[in-house]
């Protein structure tokens, strides 16, 4: 295979792949926040001590979490259909990408928050901030750094998760290497895919690291 | 201002306060002393309720706190400032979004919050430093911010937990003397912590010591050091204790050019040894305290003379003694 003949090949599976770890991301930062924060605020020595429903929501995450992401993806097929209509293509594949990297990312979230010092949020309650205002102007903007940097895994992690859906049908670069590179050995198309896919992953940690160093104040 | 009575706080099966009352009046400057564990922390915290008491109650400017409402416990907090031993700065704000936190709690505009928090700032001796970040400001200048925080509010009381223990000594001083200031320009009342006898001297005009979750001695540091036996006179004059059997120990307030030892030794067919002794200087003015033992055929008529002087006398072995009888 040629330059010219796996240009047309690579680009659109580059774009399918940052599609739907885009997609997946934004869900992810958006479900997966409120239930890391959920997890510290509830916990029993958090700021609103519900230690019954604290366990719940472990449970759930450890759920999520313990199944590995090619059974999950497998698993709920029923509710992918449910959302989205379909199955297969790109945007199907957002659904299972965010329900795998939601638990993992709420964890990151519970690290990050409870890095925050007992101290200053203590501080805060001392100067009769309600519970509502500690976690938006201390515990948020405390974390920020860690959030950043669990986000950042995270993307890393949905990279690695959406070759695997690419597979399935969900187009990428995964589905390129498999199609190509494993069914039709072209040895060179795979090794390309691959140095890519290891490009992209170098791109998102180091812009990260940037900018969870810049937001940083330590 | 600041009235606890009966305060009770377990953890598990651990007393940490024992039934404490604390009674700290308006404009003073209120020390706690004690040692480590022995339940200081535990009782500024219940001053702001950061801690439910387990049983009692505590009034701050009149309110009883313990029969408030999240809400309006909240709304109390903002009245009762509070600085920490680490500070506990916000490192994602600049100095001066530090001071404006308390203010933006309180609801209060962002213009009216930029004015405030620049006056608060000039108030504490920051001034122009409101753009810095808190990791480059030394440990004074952080605990400056701390202070100028806690009075965004107008406070009415100020509650400190060990707040210059992480300072060096003379950094310790000058926070000293900007606490003792605010005291004395605002009439702001504070209830202070610390394990340095320093601190006690050089700014509390009471102090409470406490020991395993019990108040064992508490008062006006005047007051407490007129009375014998107290355990603060004890900790502040660096004399030897026991004193040995024998040995008078006497205790002056005030102008500490007092002749009384050369005036018993003319007086009286005694000799007279100083054994130690030193003169203090507390915020309520000098105490010297002299340790001396009498020998001699009239030992006992000089002591009757020294008593009869205003001195307080203790003599080592006897039961505890008040001023002469
Ligand atoms: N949150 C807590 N959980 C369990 N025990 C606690 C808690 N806070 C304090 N204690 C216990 O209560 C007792 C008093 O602690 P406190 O922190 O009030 O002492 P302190 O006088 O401030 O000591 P230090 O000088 O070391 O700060 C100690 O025995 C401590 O172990
Ligand atoms: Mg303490």
């Amino acid at each position: 295979m040629t330059w010219e003949e796996m240009l047309p090949l690579l680009w659109p599976a580059t774009v399918e792949t940052a599609q739907m770890v885009g997609w997946a991301t934004l869900f992810t930062a958006v479900l997966g926040l409120p239930l890391g924060v959920a997890l510290v605020v509830f916990d029993r020595d958090g700021l609103r001590p519900l230690p019954a429903l604290k366990s719940a929501l472990g449970f759930v995450v450890n759920i999520g979490r313990s199944l590995p992401f090619i059974v999950l993806m497998i698993a709920i097929i029923p509710f992918t259909r449910l959302v989205v209509g379909t199955t297969i293509g790109t945007a199907a594949f957002v659904v299972p990408l965010t329900v795998g990297a939601v638990p993992f990312f709420a964890r990151l979230v519970e690290t990050a928050l409870r890095e925050v010092g007992r101290d200053v949020v203590q501080a805060a309650q001392a100067m009769g901030a309600s519970r509502t205002a500690i976690v938006r102007k201390v515990l948020l903007p405390e974390a920020l750094p860690g959030l950043v940097a669990g986000l950042t895994v995270t993307v890393v992690a949905l990279v690695g998760y959406s070759a695997m859906a690419g597979t399935l049908g969900g187009g990428g670069l995964g589905d390129l290497a498999v199609r190509y590179g494993y069914q039709r050995f072209e040895t060179l198309l795979m090794i390309v895919t691959v140095v890519l896919l290891l490009v992209i992953v170098q791109l998102l940690q180091s812009l990260g690291d940037w900018v969870a160093r810049r937001l940083s104040h330590k | 201002m600041i009235q606890a009575s009966g305060l009770r706080k377990q953890y598990g099966t651990t007393v940490a306060l024992d039934g404490v009352d604390l009674h700290v009046r308006e404009g003073e400057i209120y020390g706690v002393l004690g040692q480590s564990g022995a339940g200081k922390s535990t009782l500024l915290r219940c001053v702001n309720l950061l801690e439910r008491p387990t049983a009692g109650t505590v009034t701050v400017a009149g309110q009883d706190l313990t029969a408030l409402g999240d809400r309006e416990l909240n709304r109390a907090r903002q009245r009762i400032g509070m600085i920490h031993q680490h500070f506990a700065l916000l490192s994602s704000r600049t100095v001066a979004g530090n001071v404006a936190f308390p203010l933006e709690v309180m609801g209060v505009p962002k213009r009216e919050r930029e004015r405030r928090v620049g006056e608060l700032l000039e108030l504490v001796g920051l001034q122009g430093r409101g753009k810095d970040r808190p990791h480059q400001l030394s440990g004074g200048q952080k605990q400056r911010v701390g202070i100028a925080r806690a009075l965004a509010g107008n406070p009415a009381v100020l509650l400190s937990d060990e707040a210059t223990s992480a300072l060096d000594p003379a950094t310790t001083q000058s926070i000293l003397a900007l606490l003792k200031r605010l005291n004395a320009e605002l009439g702001l009342t504070i209830l202070l912590i610390t394990h340095e006898m320093n601190v006690v001297k050089s700014v509390c005009d009471s102090v409470a010591i406490m020991s395993a979750g019990r108040v064992e001695e508490s008062g006006a540091i005047a007051d407490l050091i007129k009375t014998p036996g107290s355990r603060l006179t004890r900790e502040i004059f660096p004399l030897p204790e026991p004193a040995p059997a024998g040995s008078v120990t006497l205790t002056f307030t005030g102008d500490p050019r007092q002749p009384v030892v050369s005036e018993v030794v003319r007086k009286f067919d005694v000799d007279l040894s100083i054994l130690g002794g030193s003169i203090e200087d507390l915020a309520g003015g000098s105490v010297g305290r002299l340790r001396v033992a009498l020998d001699g055929a009239e030992a006992g008529a000089a002591l009757a003379y020294l008593r009869g002087t205003g001195l307080i006398v203790e003599v080592a072995g006897e039961t505890r003694e008040g001023r002469a009888a």
